[in-house]
């Protein structure tokens, strides 16, 4: 008789923990055949709200953490992917219905991107911040510092999509609300068990699995919400619904790009797009 | 009983200033009438009428667009950094030559001192134009790429006419950006003197427009589909508004919006500079400061200290003519904003606050404000929470810099803040806990061409000055 499979229950994944949605809700995830492959959490409004206050609370803790902290942390997250990378390669195959070359691609892509964000913690700071030279006797610096809370919406392609939006904003050290891949989010929450086994404190990142068009709206009034990164949204009305609700407290608005080549190296722009710059003037003297 | 120490009246002329009956809008090169109605723009310490001036319509907009992408296409995005550069070399030096007739007609128009007008905003608007006009030939070593966005719709406020004007034109052209720029309805007057020096500098037609009006001209400019750009200063309220008018466009935008900022007085601040500080801090151009320190959290074993220095100097202040060389507190800028802040002054003595009003005699005519400071403020009072953009200052107190720390972050802005203390680690640590876009730490109020200016929060995105300030007009290197 063979052995009958222990098959894993999907969920949220919010302040560290993986809760179930509150509302009790779940939808099916299909594989590329269209056999069903297992249920996913539908996140609510409520888990949404949740997510935000679990980021809010992580914020100080992670901004404040060093840069060569936080460099260690994202780079460990790469460490505890590598170990498991069959795991996705096969969540993958199984999921999008991709060849087993695609896949490895694909994690080896998602990998790397860790690692090379995981070097930039430190060196943003000296790339994109200066001394000014006032016409006066003053000391003057500008430095980057993280814009806060962000929402991300991630593109598809859920394992280096989701990579892609979401290390750029941690590693200058930011919290972010991620709504995953609404076609394809299993492994997003797979990555999310790699997060919670990576040193990342809980609230860094909190992934919900759902729809866009039911959560994001939530996310992009949120008073509590520093940025928005719109990247996954598809729906160009609901773009700019969503920029539109952004404005309620200034949100910093990432728009929609559906032509990124996930593969080629990123610029800083995802950095930049979440950073503040902070000028400090001291008086020189005796 | 006059004082032997009063000063004697020291009035600046105005005979260098030529205020002409009415003002066209200045579109490609040109002064043209405007198809909508006019207006009037008064002097704001006297309320007499200085000019009529042309309300743009949706169509005169669309002419100034039209003459900023014609200019953009055929003369400005092809030329090179370096000849870009010494066009906006030749403007920064007429600024210089007549800097004197600008600043009294900044000081006419707006109200401010000419003390200010003269020493502080001409001198800097001039160094913006230096500072960027050599940014137009380096712009691959800024790292944002050296690609224009286009046309840039400009909007700016009525406290800072012509530095707002400065900041926003400066790195627009510098980057090869051709600009439709719209003063503030109570303000025009030196935007239009600035027409005349870009005539005056054989700037190419059309590379910059001037249209004066008031909200729905700055509405056309915003949403007008062949403007690429949108910079605005102004309130978080229309700023919110922009932002919504631009959701699901390609328009690129940079928003500096209101702030309410806090400046921190520690117990071992030197007192008497502190004190020079926070006046500097909330009475400097009336309070009408963006990034004015409204807000003073004393620590409290030196507040009774504090309060009574700061009332002492605050008696000192010479409130009156903005056009006297002595004055240090101009007029109000309009009946309007007078109301808004004897509102909101109302609210902070129906609520509790104590008020206080440097003794001072108010002229009868235009609209004036006794610098004000208010005592036993909470946080939960609107004069805490709400900018006023007036001579009021809400004073709070505090024990501890943790505590400090959460009473300066409590707002939904961040545009600024101020940090007095002797001891150098408190200041850095006071620094990196601060969430704003500009800490001064032992100064206030200090504006440099070279040094990125902008705020947290709701208080906008972006910045203008220094390298940071090119990004906003540039497709970036990313992309």
């Amino acid at each position: 008789m063979s052995r009958i499979d222990v098959r894993k229950t999907y969920k949220l994944y919010i302040g560290g923990q993986f809760p179930r949605s509150e509302s009790g809700r779940s939808y099916v995830v299909n594989d590329a055949k269209g056999t069903l492959l297992a249920n996913a959490s539908l996140a609510s409004r409520k888990d949404a709200r949740d997510a935000v206050v679990a980021a809010r609370a992580a914020f100080g803790g992670w901004s404040g953490r060093t840069a060569y902290n936080r460099a260690q942390v994202v780079y460990r997250v790469a460490e505890v992917l590598e170990g498991r990378r069959e795991q996705f390669e096969a969540e993958m195959r199984a999921s999008e219905g991709i060849s087993a070359a695609r896949a490895r691609t694909y994690v080896d892509a998602a990998i790397d991107r860790l690692v090379w964000y995981a070097g930039w913690a430190d060196k943003i700071t000296q790339v994109v911040g200066n001394a000014n030279p006032v016409a006066g006797p003053y000391f003057n610096l500008s430095t980057p510092e993280p814009s806060g809370v962000i929402a991300v919406v991630a593109p598809a392609g859920p394992l280096l999509g989701l990579v892609s939006v979401v290390a750029p904003a941690i590693v200058t050290g930011n919290t972010v609300v991620v709504i995953a891949s609404e076609q394809h989010p299993l492994t997003s929450i797979t990555l999310g068990e790699v997060m919670a086994t990576s040193d990342l404190p809980g609230g860094v990142v909190n992934v919900l699995t759902g729809t866009q068009a039911e959560i994001a709206p939530w996310l992009a009034s949120h008073m509590d919400v520093n940025g928005i990164d719109l990247t996954g949204i598809t729906d160009e009305a609901l773009a700019t619904e969503l920029e539109a609700a952004a404005a309620d407290n200034l949100k910093r608005v990432r728009r929609p790009a559906p032509d990124t080549d996930w593969l080629a190296e990123p610029g800083l722009d995802r950095m930049t797009q979440f950073l503040e710059t902070k000028t400090v003037w001291h008086p020189i003297g005796v | 009983m006059t004082s032997p120490f009063e000063y004697a009246p020291a009035p600046e002329s105005r005979a260098v200033v030529d205020i002409k009956p009415s003002y066209g809008l200045f579109v490609n090169g040109e002064f043209v009438d405007g198809s909508g109605t006019s207006f009037k723009t008064v002097n704001p310490a006297t309320e007499e009428v200085l000019a009529e001036v042309a309300e743009a319509s949706d169509a005169d907009v669309d002419e100034a667009v039209k003459a900023a992408r014609r200019a953009y296409t055929r003369v400005w995005s092809r030329m090179s950094g370096a000849e870009r550069a010494k066009y906006l070399y030749r403007i920064a030096r007429i600024i210089q030559e007549r800097g004197r007739e600008l600043a009294v007609l900044e000081s006419i128009d707006n109200g401010k001192p000419i003390k200010e007008s003269r020493d502080v905003d001409v001198p800097i608007v001039a160094a913006h134009f230096f500072y960027y006009a050599g940014w137009a030939d380096k712009l691959k070593y800024a790292g944002y790429g050296d690609t224009p966005l286009g046309v840039a719709g400009q909007v700016i406020p009525w406290n800072f006419p012509l530095l707002m004007l400065a900041w926003k034109i400066a790195p627009a052209l510098a980057c090869g950006n051709t600009v439709v720029l719209k003063p503030a309805e109570t303000t025009p007057l030196t935007a239009l003197l600035f027409a005349e020096i870009c005539q005056q500098a054989d700037l190419p037609p059309g590379v910059v427009n001037i249209v004066t009006g008031a909200g729905a001209t700055g509405r056309a400019i915003v949403s007008h589909p062949d403007v690429d750009k949108v910079a605005f200063t102004g309130s978080t309220e229309v700023g919110k508004a922009i932002a919504r008018a631009v959701a699901g466009t390609d328009k690129k935008v940079t928003l500096e919006l209101g702030g309410k900022a806090a400046n921190i007085v520690f117990d071992d601040a030197p007192l008497d500079q502190a004190v020079e500080g926070i006046v500097n801090g909330i009475f400097f151009n009336q309070g009408h400061v963006c990034c004015a320190g409204s807000r003073l959290l004393v620590q409290e074993s030196v507040a009774d200290e504090v309060m009574s220095r700061l009332k002492r100097r605050m008696a000192t202040l010479r409130v009156g003519d903005p056009l006297d060389k002595n004055t240090d507190v101009g007029a109000i800028n309009s009946a309007e904003q007078l109301a808004k802040i004897r509102e909101l002054s109302e609210i902070g003595e129906a609520e509790g606050a104590e008020r206080w009003s440097a003794p001072c005699e108010l002229p009868s005519n235009g609209y004036w404000f006794a610098p004000t400071v208010f005592t036993g403020v909470t946080q939960a009072h609107r004069i805490a929470r709400e900018e006023i953009f007036g001579p009021v200052l809400s004073v709070l107190t505090f024990r501890t810099p943790s505590e400090a720390v959460e009473k300066a972050n409590n707002t939904p802005f961040g545009l600024s803040a101020g940090v007095w203390t002797d001891k150098g680690s408190r200041i850095l640590s006071m620094a990196n806990r601060l969430r704003a876009g500009v800490i001064w730490a032992n100064t206030f109020n200090k504006f440099d061409p070279t040094s990125p200016f902008g705020g947290y929060k709701e208080s906008g995105y972006g910045r203008e000055g220094g390298r940071h300030g090119l990004e906003a007009y540039l497709k970036g290197a990313d992309n």
